[in-house]
């Protein structure tokens, strides 16, 4: 058997965070592994690598996509927002916190594509119940916590937003 | 901290001024994981790392005849193409059997398989390469070929004459047979007014962890050191266990455990892949990188369960249960899984049957039989869930024979809270347990009689709805009892150094691991309050070979129980060292000062007597102000096993509420209960989310998951989409509920709990489908409960 000739790289250009980012990607190379491997931005975790587990899921152009079927390729121009990202700019502290005190996490693992579920949940959706939020998470796997104090986690951030909104005179 | 109470301090480390035993605080290594920011082993990146990948087996069982590699190694990246007999000559081969098991066998097991495979997935060559795609790209393009052999895949015909001997050498396909005959059984069931008998199924099933099996070898040529990353429960196992089979001495190998993407006993073991990534790293004089993708997790991590289990259970018409008998059988794949051997399960089964039962006459039998299937060994609640769904399911199938309600058969036979110490027919020994209390709080938290009455009312519409109940008992902190008498270099005890730095701030060194439980925070938790500290100054630091005190891990619901005492008797003794050192400053007593908020205060009022920061300082940098003589010790290391009681037994009882579709099979989990002794809660959340958690786990065996093989031994459903999980939505809310009572062992008084939910889980929901298909006239014995299992019962396909 012969293998065949390596494809050639393909320049591509996005942002991703905010900071403009000009690579060059094997055209087979998954959006995940491209945020992991290339940028060093770990907080994108790889669980099935064949999109079920929810745990490679990232921002493109402000809808949530599992980074494990999107290949580098089709970011060019795009996007991309990851856990870090979401972290520097504050914009999920307030889910943070409340996974943090509702323990809602064990290993971490599912975590960080959980907040950004979450946040994509509540960002459509600000006062969610518990079925919703549960229906919501469904494509997100996570094998600690068994859910429960998960969903309390965004139901009570959910309020909290609700509550500052209403404080802020709307 | 919240404000002091009035009891007066240094009485019992439990009830001093600011304790945080039993409250809720966040976990304090939260924040890292929140961000994106863990460090787990799959994110490692070291100079000169390679990347190997494995091409496994396509057959159950096989003879290898030739492997042609030519190709492969022309490949760009390629660092090196290295066979099973290539690698025996680094790494040598392990038979996992303990003596304490009388009996059990197994064969030699290579890192990579030399000559023969035997299931589905063993690694033939391992593939190293610059990059984990250019490997795989490699992997592609080796050529094996292979004689197929007959494979075992059926265990209950293992063990038959015309089956085919998957080690010829061991004689036949049985690895381990045990029994037991306590009391007068034959006698008791001759008496028994009714008998009743059910073949339990249980399917075979995986752990499943979000991050899958990942290690990173990293062989210095320069310090001849071998420094393993990996995310493991047990890093001095894995120390033991590398340098015994790489030739090494001890000290020449250093585990490093950092944050580990779930366990759940998955990585506990040590693997075939993981001892030939070691291996290669030493072969090949740099860092190589192993990371199972999700298909060899499904092939390679240890499955579980897989039993089929007869029983048998006697009763009176009053209720009294006056015998129970099970013949157990299990099929471990065609290896004893190394070095905690792949009995214990079916052992356990044979320990935990009847167990919360005042039930003298039990015989078990349990044999667990070879076969070219992928190996099965220790996952969270071994042989917990078996033992509890047969010895439940049985008290539910004789309650319903004789008419009585679950729960009064369950008060009439359940041990007397009172009666402890007390044993079981199986000579495990209990201290104290509470089954009466814990199963009064569940049925207030649940209303049963509520939902008796729904169900009924509901029933009248057509809707088939079930109610199920679980008691069991869980082992907790095991001595030396589990591997230490079979020969097994696994510790039973654990350790915890405690310092106190110069600027007044608490390093913490344990012996067991995180993986998510807590034990950074109860270690934390536990410290601060025994010291007298806010929890904050507190840092602890946990899996390093190289840094903490040697001791077990975190496995078998041992960390808190275990680990936690250790914490609590290093602080107390540094404690006491701090003390010494404040008198001699203060030309004060020891016992008339305690500390308190940070500070060396006053036993009897309490006042602030010197910071803790400035006695580091005056012990650091001016011990030449201290008396003549005086040496002052701010660091102490205590360790800890139970000695008295080889396992601090916990209970609980656990309720499920179904609905089951009688039309599409489909069961629909409407809520669950449990309720738990774990002892001592150190964090009650800690705790709740370790029960939830293991709820589900349990939740996902009673319906969804399972490891399909066909007859030939292949694994059809090797990912995610097809092995089903439990996911969200699917799920129920639980209530988790406590009775508290502490094993006086040790002075912490916690016992584990974090196998307890997948103990009784299945178990409950199981009997709350036979509760709704009880109208039916149809019993199910067999997990996963799938739609199709319901539809056959009910004849409806």
């Amino acid at each position: 058997m012969t293998a065949p000739a390596a494809p050639a790289a393909v320049a591509i250009a996005l942002t991703v965070n905010g900071e403009l980012v000009e690579a060059q990607v094997l055209p087979r190379l998954n959006l995940a592994d491209f945020l992991r491997d290339q940028l060093a931005l770990t907080g994108t975790h790889v669980g099935c690598e064949h999109g079920v587990c929810g745990a490679c899921t990232v921002r493109l152009d402000g809808d949530i996509v599992r980074a494990c079927l999107v290949l580098a390729v089709q970011a060019d121009g795009a996007a991309v927002e990851t856990i870090e990202g979401l972290s520097d700019s504050g914009e999920i502290e307030d889910l943070q916190a409340a996974f943090r005190d509702r323990n809602a996490l064990q290993c971490g693992y599912c975590t960080p594509a959980m907040l950004i579920t979450a946040q994509d949940l509540l960002l459509h959706q600000p006062r969610p119940d518990r079925a919703t939020i549960r229906e919501h998470l469904s494509g997100n796997y996570c094998r600690c916590t068994g859910y429960h104090a998960i969903v309390d986690a965004v139901e009570s951030a959910a309020r909290a937003r609700a509550g500052r909104g209403r404080g802020a005179g709307s | 901290m919240s404000g002091a109470r009035d009891n007066p301090p240094g009485l019992s480390v439990l009830d001093r001024p600011n304790s945080y035993i039993g409250r809720s605080v966040p976990r304090p290594n939260l924040a890292r994981l929140l961000q994106g920011r863990g460090e787990y082993v799959s994110d490692m990146v070291l100079p000169r790392m390679v990347h190997v990948v494995f091409v496994r087996s396509p057959h159950a069982h096989a003879r290898i005849l030739e492997i042609d590699t030519t190709a492969a190694k022309a490949m760009s990246g390629v660092v090196a193409i290295v066979t099973g007999g290539e690698l025996a000559e680094l790494v040598s081969p392990w038979v996992g059997v303990l003596s304490h098991l009388k009996g059990l066998k197994s064969a030699p097991q290579h890192a990579i398989a030399i000559d023969r495979v035997c299931w589905q997935g063993e690694a033939v060559v391992a593939v190293v390469a610059q990059s984990r795609a250019a490997a795989e790209d490699a992997a592609e393009v080796v050529v094996v070929r292979y004689e197929e052999l007959d494979a075992v895949t059926d265990m209950r015909t293992a063990l038959d004459a015309e089956t085919a001997v998957i080690h010829p050498e061991l004689g036949d396909n049985l690895a381990f047979e045990r029994r037991l005959d306590a009391g007068a059984v034959d006698q008791a069931f001759a008496a028994a007014d009714e008998v009743v008998e059910a073949d339990f199924v249980f399917g075979r099933h995986t752990g499943v962890t979000l991050e899958s099996r990942a290690v990173v070898a990293d062989w210095s040529a320069g310090d001849q050191r071998l420094t393993i990353y990996q995310g493991t429960q047990a890093p001095h196992m894995v120390q033991n266990i590398a340098a015994k089979h790489l030739g090494l001495a001890e000290a020449q190998v250093r585990v490093v455990c950092k944050d580990v993407g779930g366990s759940f006993g998955i990585k506990v073991h040590i693997y075939a892949d993981e001892m030939a990534t070691y291996g290669l790293s030493k072969l090949l004089r740099r860092p190589v990188k192993f990371v199972a993708d999700r298909i060899e997790s499904f092939n390679t991590d240890i499955h579980a369960r897989d039993h089929i289990c007869k029983g048998r259970i006697g009763v009176s018409r009053d209720g009294t249960i006056i015998a129970f008998e099970i013949d157990d059988l299990t099929g471990i794949g065609p290896y004893s899984m190394y070095p905690r051997t792949s009995a214990i399960e079916a052992n356990q089964v044979v320990n935990l049957v009847g167990g919360p039962y005042t039930t003298a006459n039990y015989r078990a039998r349990a044999r667990v039989v070879f076969q070219n299937k992928n190996v099965t060994c220790q996952y969270r609640a071994v042989g917990h869930p078996i033992a509890c769904s047969v010895t439940e399911g049985l008290v539910d199938l004789a309650a319903r024979r004789i008419g009585m309600d679950p729960v009064e058969i369950r008060r009439r036979n359940l041990i007397r809270d009172d009666a402890y110490p007390c044993a079981s027919p199986s000579g495990l020994r209990f201290e104290a347990l509470s089954h009466h209390a814990a199963l009064d709080k569940l049925l207030a938290m649940m209303d049963y009689d509520g939902l008796r009455a729904e169900q009924a009312r509901l029933h009248k519409d057509g809707v088939h709805r079930g109610i199920g109940l679980a008691s069991f008992i869980e082992v907790t902190n095991p001595g030396a009892a589990f591997y230490g008498v079979g020969g097994a270099r696994i510790s039973s005890q654990d350790g915890v150094t405690v310092r106190l730095d110069a600027a007044g701030s608490v390093i913490c060194h344990t012996s067991i691991t995180e993986q998510g439980q807590g034990s950074e925070s109860i270690t934390a938790q536990v410290v601060a309050s025994a010291l007298g500290v806010g929890m904050e100054r507190v840092r602890v630091v946990l899996g390093d070979t190289d840094a903490t005190p040697y001791g077990g891990g975190t496995w078998a619901s041992r960390g808190a129980g275990i680990g936690g005492e250790a914490a609590l008797q290093s602080a107390k003794a540094l404690r006491g060292n701090i003390l010494a050192v404040a008198a001699a400053i203060l030309q004060a007593r020891p016992e008339a000062l305690d500390i308190a908020d940070d500070a060396v205060v006053d036993a009897g009022g309490g006042e602030r007597r010197i910071e803790l920061s400035e006695l580091a300082r005056i012990v650091y940098f001016r011990p030449d102000t201290l008396p003549p003589g005086f040496r002052p010790e701010l660091v102490a290391t205590r360790h800890y096993v139970p000695r008295e009681y080889p396992f601090a037994f916990t209970n609980g009882i656990q309720a499920a509420s179904v609905e089951v579709d009688t039309v599409t099979g489909f069961v629909k989990l409407l809520a669950h209960w449990a309720v738990e002794d774990c002892g001592t809660i150190i964090n009650p959340q800690l705790v709740d989310e370790q029960i939830r958690g293991g709820v589900v786990q349990g939740l996902g065996a009673a319906l969804f998951e399972h490891c399909i093989y066909d007859a030939r031994g292949q694994l059809l459903n090797a990912n995610m989409a097809d092995y089903l999980v439990p996911m969200a939505a699917e799920m129920p809310d639980i209530a988790v509920g406590h009775v508290v009572s502490p094993t006086r062992e040790s002075e912490l008084g916690a016992k584990g709990a974090g196998e307890a939910g997948t103990a009784g889980a299945a178990a409950a929901v199981a009997n709350a489908v036979n509760d709704a298909l009880a109208p039916f006239g149809v019993t199910i014995t067999e997990i996963p409960l799938t739609p199709k299992l319901v539809l056959s019962a009910l004849g409806r396909i």
